[in-house]
């Protein structure tokens, strides 16, 4: 029971991170404005330039950060769980790189042309990696979580080569392509949002169905089996879920490395390995940890800021390794 | 305990495996044939006899000089990079007891491509020669550091009360590679598009225009750690067992352990100043062997010649794969080939396994 309190505790603690986030990502900036400010905009604008900051630039990339946050802190958590491996992120299982490969792909061919079609480019990479890598991992007799991160790995090595193999010919390709690969919600509309919203939506929902199942996988295959769990259907279900939360991620915001990974742990670190707990945790964690990047990215930048992806990186990972470092590590 | 009692104590839960023995002797002969042919193919196509003939001490002045000075460097570097990579890579997996641990993914490779981009873009002038105080460093060099300082970081920051916990120097690891990935995707943002094109160019990994003084910094690497590596061999064995049966079989656990890591590190350091991050070796190369040998870890030696074996091929493939499909004249970077021929070979074992279960 107290241990229940703590987690509902700490749950709305992260609530209310999130909550702050997103006030502070609207009232800070290259100009500061005051909670009045930000109220008076998204309550009552007049189209004062307060109000046209707060509205079209900074409430949608915020907008953009907490749901691709959560997108992706919750793929995150559930790759860690269906691989049972701490290492496991979107970034080394393929989706990215599927995604990325898609991107270049839509470059050369000239139908990349506009964040909007970057999205449908990324979406559907990331799709169809996904896909091939649910489709290799489980030949055979099904999809074991060795099996499932080696072949992530293997399938990410090979779409990264042609990805690379594209961009190394052709200049113009390798330009647009650099700036989406660095990962950033900067120039992201609610119109973004809403293309992704779907997917999002649905791979949230069964991320949800999926965490009482991965309960019971983290116990063995036989074990899971024994009690009556259909392993082929959760797998399935799991790498779906994976599949359009990171889809939606990557072609949002661009392949932001790192962050499944950082809010896979820290949410474990706080609320153990219980996934009902553990899967909201680490998307209210993504959520925050997206919107803080990009805070910081446009608070140190000056003119040109530091895309959120960077700041993830820089920032995020000595705070990934304070997490980490306590403890020995077990799956 | 000393040495020998503890290699002794070791020594009882092997037995002699023919098949990891046999397995080196093949990779390591077509590993050798791969680079006579690599040898013998270029502008001037010569016969393999004389290839093998100037090798042997023998040959014309200017068949000597095509041989040993313009391509051997090249095939000498690619055979030492992939022995580096893979053993770093099998110890890596070894120690962590973790098949995803790679130099490519625990920050040596990303240290040192942070700090060779940064020379690259930083010292660039626009696709012109580097110049400047950052050019003085050069790219190998400014490699080496790049991984060793990543990886030292990783290091002090790994050991807790004197314990060094495999799993937790793979996590953090995973932490500094990802600040460094972040300072490249950065660096290649802010830089000029051609010297952007340029480190991606080195990114990829290539063995383009090696002299011997790529590849004599890795052959010293290899020749030294090498033997020191299999020296551990028995007691390697006993950790995959796990930590505590490898200390009541004499096992020493956290003293092998870190002299274990900084042999990957300084091999994949020194591999990646050599030919850059040759993607997917050092991570494939000890899973192949690993199921060809049928063994419960990446056999040290099997996995080092495969290493050879694959980067060779790759090579030869890279630089002649895109005229035989009449593509063009184009080379690519060796790091294409690898991650684009090995990871279909990986998947194709690894779904063999599962049906096998």
């Amino acid at each position: 029971m107290r241990i229940r309190g703590f987690r509902a505790g700490a749950l709305a603690a992260l609530v209310l991170v999130v909550v702050l986030a997103f006030a502070a990502s609207l009232a800070l900036g290259s100009r500061w404005l005051g909670i009045g400010a930000v109220l008076h905009a998204l309550a009552d604008p007049n189209g004062s330039d307060a109000d046209v900051i707060v509205r079209s630039l900074r409430l949608p990339r915020t907008v953009v950060a907490v749901l691709i946050g959560a997108c992706l802190g919750v793929a995150g958590a559930l790759m860690q769980g269906h691989t049972r491996n701490a290492l496991a992120e979107p970034g080394i299982f393929g989706v990215s790189a599927g995604a990325a490969l898609a991107v270049v792909l839509g470059l050369q061919l000239g139908i990349a042309d506009s964040v909007g079609s970057t999205v449908w480019c990324a979406l559907i990479g990331a799709l169809v990696a996904t896909f091939g890598v649910q489709r290799l991992a489980s030949r055979g007799s099904g999809a074991t979580p060795v099996g499932l991160a080696l072949t992530g790995a293997a399938v990410a090595a090979l779409l990264g080569a042609l990805t690379t193999s594209i961009v190394l010919f052709d200049a113009n390709t390798l330009d647009g392509y650099r700036f989406w690969a660095v990962g950033s919600v900067a120039g992201r509309g609610l119109d973004v949002a809403a293309q992704v919203l779907p997917f999002a939506l649905i791979g949230l929902l069964l991320a949800a169905i999926n965490a009482r199942d991965l309960d019971l996988l983290a116990l063995g295959d036989d074990v899971a089996a024994g009690l009556g769990l259909s392993i082929r259907r959760a797998r399935l279900v799991g790498l779906l879920a994976i599949g359009l939360l990171t889809a939606a991620g990557v072609a949002a915001c661009g392949p932001i490395g790192f962050l499944g990974l950082l809010a896979g742990h820290v949410a474990r670190r706080i609320f153990g390995a219980r996934n009902s707990w553990l899967i909201p945790a680490a998307g209210l964690t993504g959520a925050a940890a997206l919107i803080l990047a990009d805070l910081v990215g446009r608070l140190v930048g000056g003119a040109g800021e530091v895309q959120a992806g960077v700041v993830l990186g820089l920032v995020g990972a000595p705070l990934f390794v304070l997490v980490v470092r306590r403890r020995a590590v077990a799956l | 305990m000393t040495a020998t009692e503890q290699v002794t104590a070791a020594d009882q839960v092997t037995t002699v495996k023919p098949r990891p023995i046999v397995l080196s002797v093949v990779f390591a002969l077509a590993a050798v044939a791969i680079a006579v042919v690599s040898l013998s193919i270029g502008t001037t196509k010569l016969p393999v006899a004389d290839v093998v003939d100037v090798l042997l001490g023998g040959g014309r002045s200017g068949t000597r000089l095509i041989v040993l000075e313009l391509r051997l460097p090249r095939v000498a570097t690619g055979l030492l990079v992939g022995i580096a990579f893979a053993v770093s890579g099998a110890l890596l997996q070894t120690l962590s007891r973790n098949p995803l641990a790679s130099p490519d993914i625990v920050g040596v490779n990303s240290g040192a491509a942070a700090a060779a981009v940064a020379v690259i873009v930083l010292a660039g002038t626009g696709g012109g020669n580097i110049s400047g105080f950052a050019a003085k460093v050069g790219i190998p060099t400014a490699a080496v550091v790049g991984g060793l300082l990543a990886t030292l970081v990783v290091g002090l920051l790994s050991i807790q009360r004197g314990v060094v916990d495999a799993g937790r120097v793979v996590l953090i690891g995973v932490g500094v590679a990802a600040a460094a990935n972040s300072l490249v995707a950065w660096l290649l943002v802010i830089g000029d598009v051609t010297d952007a094109g340029r480190a991606a160019a080195w990114l990829a990994g290539s063995l383009n225009a090696r002299t011997w003084s790529d590849a004599v910094p890795v052959g010293l690497a290899v020749l030294v750690l090498l033997p020191v590596a299999l020296m551990f061999n028995r007691s390697l064995e006993a950790l995959v067992l796990g930590d505590d049966v490898a200390s009541s079989l004499g096992v020493r656990v956290s003293r092998v352990r870190i002299v274990l890591l900084v042999i990957a590190t300084v091999l994949a350091a020194m591999a990646t100043a050599g030919a850059g991050p040759i993607a997917f070796v050092a991570l494939v190369a000890p899973q192949i062997a690993q199921r060809l040998a049928k063994s419960d870890r990446p056999p040290l030696m099997t996995t080092a010649m495969l290493g050879a074996l694959f980067v060779t091929a790759a090579d030869l493939v890279a630089r002649n794969g895109l005229e035989l499909l009449q593509v063009g004249p184009y080379e690519l970077p060796v790091g294409i080939v690898t991650a684009a021929c090995g990871a279909p070979y990986l998947l194709h074992l690894i779904g063999r396994q599962q049906k096998g279960r």
